[in-house]
């Protein structure tokens, strides 16, 4: 027993050695003119922190301007291809017709039959008829997607952000199938061409894997709020869930709200206030 | 043994050019769709999974009925299956193949396909499925191969196959019921959330892989010499009438409960397939035609002159095979869909490219059959002359 531990801590070691022996000498493949490069990994100080990321929409706030600011906002900076723009011919030709149906799209409108199918009522006041609802990612606690994703491309973070690695993704769709929210986009086709502005600091997607809201993640990591929040003019709180003391728990703790399809277990994020 | 394959008669090999021209064919299509995206198929934001996944599911059930004749003669030593077992087991290989290959054709990124494999994720009900497709392969492949080698060899085989053959029969099972848990374990989906579906599946498997497996017995009887005996057939048939009939019966509980219990979100799905919804109605003619087939098809096989009629049993095979595809393969994937969780309704139709493609999926899976089919029908001719 004793032998065996210590030639396997033999082994270790030597292959450790290995290693910090081949580091220099990756290190100056690696590096350029300038000499050796170095990875810096370090958090900013101003990243914003929690244990659960949660979201309250104040329906009585979102008017269609709202709505159209918060779209646009999210769409730009995240680089989701607008199907409706004219194509740069120069720079794409050849670009072939577009089936609408096969669109992207990370937050939108939806008439409140559609946002909440199990809460229909023939006798709906008739003001939720005409308001319009936004829907996004739920960002679930529970969430079908992550379960049913065969590589972890689309993953859980600490802080309750479903994350997906657009490099991971093998495009199965089995995600799709699995959000009950119809929260996720494919992407039929290279979406490049659909993007008037890109935003460099924000990757682009590839065909062939899906997407959805991050929740902002890139800005929470800068210390700002998710551009829709941003945008809509006090119409949507941003904060932690598990914090009694945060904005959004008192929001929660003096309004009635409702999440989507409750019923289903999965745990939504997102809250709207009535 | 693969040198059976390249000696063949004009009609074999007209028959094989015809294949690898199908093939060429849908791989120049699927050239375009590697390198477009699947922008070229009908399926959308709503509708994710079309033509492709409804094939493999169809297939996962041919695959899976090969087991049927397998528990009856390794299990109840039925010896009138002696002859037909090879031909279950080559039918589940063939099966497979095209399963897989119909699984690559729908990746959006198939280059990265092994990622499965590089980040296994045992909460995914897809890793499981790659487990027991490439398992049930596997174990075919092995078995069929090594039992009739034996068989040309006049040797008994290899005492390792007996634990194999039983291993390979919760196998079938296992792929047609995981398959099924693909399905029936997400939440939003109220037409699959339904613990009947693995049964379901399976149910309408042991009719269609066997019904396949009949219509293959006639195809070996009129080109080779070897006769896989029409008493095994008939069996077949009966297996298959009473697979049909479970099928049946459990469609009508999924109705009965969506119509009786009157939830919209499990209501909405069979109404779409059935009569139509708020307008759209692409499948209805579709699934009755389907409903048709399949209860002429219990009917045909339930009465024994009609049962027993030789010249109409691949008739009635085929109107099976046909209203289990257009059942399981069409219905559940588009019935799964639409309308869609938020109750928007788009309709899915696959487009030509769709289509070529999938014929080209099925020509590789028809090649690797023939191919099977030539070897094993082979060695029995020379085993008995």
């Amino acid at each position: 027993m004793m032998e065996k531990s210590r030639r396997s801590f033999l082994k270790v070691a030597g292959i450790a050695a290995i290693g910090l022996g081949a580091a220099p000498a990756m290190n100056f493949a690696a590096s350029d003119s300038h000499g050796t490069a170095h990875a810096v990994k370090s958090k900013n100080k101003k990243a914003l922190h929690a244990q659960r990321w949660g979201m309250v929409i104040d329906t009585n706030k979102i008017t269609d301007e709202v709505v159209e600011s918060i779209v646009e906002a999210c769409h730009k900076a995240h680089n989701v291809p607008d199907f409706n723009i004219e194509v740069d011919e120069k720079k794409y030709p050849n670009t072939r017709p577009v089936n609408h149906k096969q669109e992207v799209k990370w937050i939108w409108e939806e008439e409140f039959h559609n946002a909440f199918p199990d809460k229909e009522d023939e006798f709906l006041a008739e003001k939720f008829h005409d308001l319009p609802f936004l829907v996004t990612c739920n960002h679930c606690k529970n969430a079908p997607c992550v379960q049913a994703c065969p590589t972890q491309a689309t993953f859980k973070r600490e802080d309750g952000i479903v994350m997906m690695d657009f490099h991971r993704c093998i495009g199965c769709r089995f995600c799709m199938a699995a959000c009950p929210f119809g929260s996720r986009n494919f992407n039929f086709r290279d979406p490049r061409p659909f993007i008037e502005e890109v935003n460099p600091t924000f990757p682009t997607r590839s065909k062939g894997v899906v997407e959805k809201c991050n929740f902002c993640a890139e800005r929470l990591a800068k210390g700002e709020l998710p551009h829709c929040v941003e945008a809509s003019e006090g119409a949507i709180v941003f904060g932690d869930l598990e914090d009694s003391e945060s904005d959004i728990r008192v929001l929660l703790n003096e309004n009635y709200t409702i999440r989507r399809k409750q019923s289903l277990g999965t745990e939504p994020s997102v809250y709207y206030i009535m | 043994m693969l040198e059976i394959a390249i000696k063949g008669s004009k009609n074999y090999w007209l028959w094989i050019v015809f294949l690898l021209a199908v093939m060429g064919a849908g791989g120049i299509f699927y050239i375009d769709q590697f390198m477009n995206g699947l922008m070229t198929t009908g399926m959308s934001r709503d509708v994710s999974w079309g033509f492709y996944i409804a094939n493999f599911t169809f297939l996962v059930g041919v695959a899976a009925g090969g087991v049927m004749v397998v528990i009856p003669y390794y299990l109840h030593d039925y010896e009138k299956f002696h002859r037909i077992t090879i031909l279950g087991e080559f039918l589940a290989v063939a099966s497979l193949i095209m399963c897989l290959l119909f699984i690559i054709v729908d990746l959006g990124q198939p280059t990265r396909a092994f990622n499965v494999m590089l980040y296994p994720s045992p909460k995914s009900m897809l890793f499981y499925d790659m487990l027991v497709l490439n398992g049930y392969l596997f174990l075919n492949i092995v078995v069929g191969w090594k039992i009739l080698e034996a068989e040309r060899n006049q040797v008994e085989p290899a005492w390792w196959t007996k634990p194999l053959i039983y291993l390979s029969i919760p196998f079938a099972i296992g792929i047609h019921t995981v398959t099924a848990y693909l399905y029936c374990g997400l939440p939003g989906r109220g037409f699959w959330l339904t613990a009947i579906l693995a049964p379901r599946f399976l149910a309408s498997a042991f009719a269609a892989g066997p019904a396949f497996l009949i219509i293959l017995c006639y195809i070996i009887r009129k080109f080779t010499k070897f006769d896989p005996g029409w008493e095994a057939m008939q069996t077949l048939s009966k297996i298959v009438c009473y697979a049909l009939i479970a099928n049946l019966f459990f469609f009508v509980c999924e109705v009965f409960v969506s119509y009786y219990s009157n939830i919209p979100s499990h209501k909405a799905h069979v109404q779409y397939l059935l009569f139509g919804y708020h307008g759209y109605h692409a499948l209805v003619p579709w699934m009755w035609t389907s409903m048709i087939l399949m209860t002429t098809g219990a009917i045909f096989l339930l009465i024994p002159p009609l049962r027993n009629n030789k010249t109409l049993l691949p008739f009635t095979c085929a109107m099976i095979i046909f209203g289990v595809w257009i059942d399981k393969a069409l219905g559940m994937i588009s019935g799964g869909f639409v309308p869609s969780p938020l109750h928007h309704v788009t309709e899915y139709a696959p487009t030509g490219p769709e289509i070529m493609i999938s014929f080209g999926v099925y020509a590789i899976g028809f090649l690797v059959l023939t191919i099977l089919y030539k070897l094993a029908t082979q060695v029995k001719e020379e085993v008995r002359g």
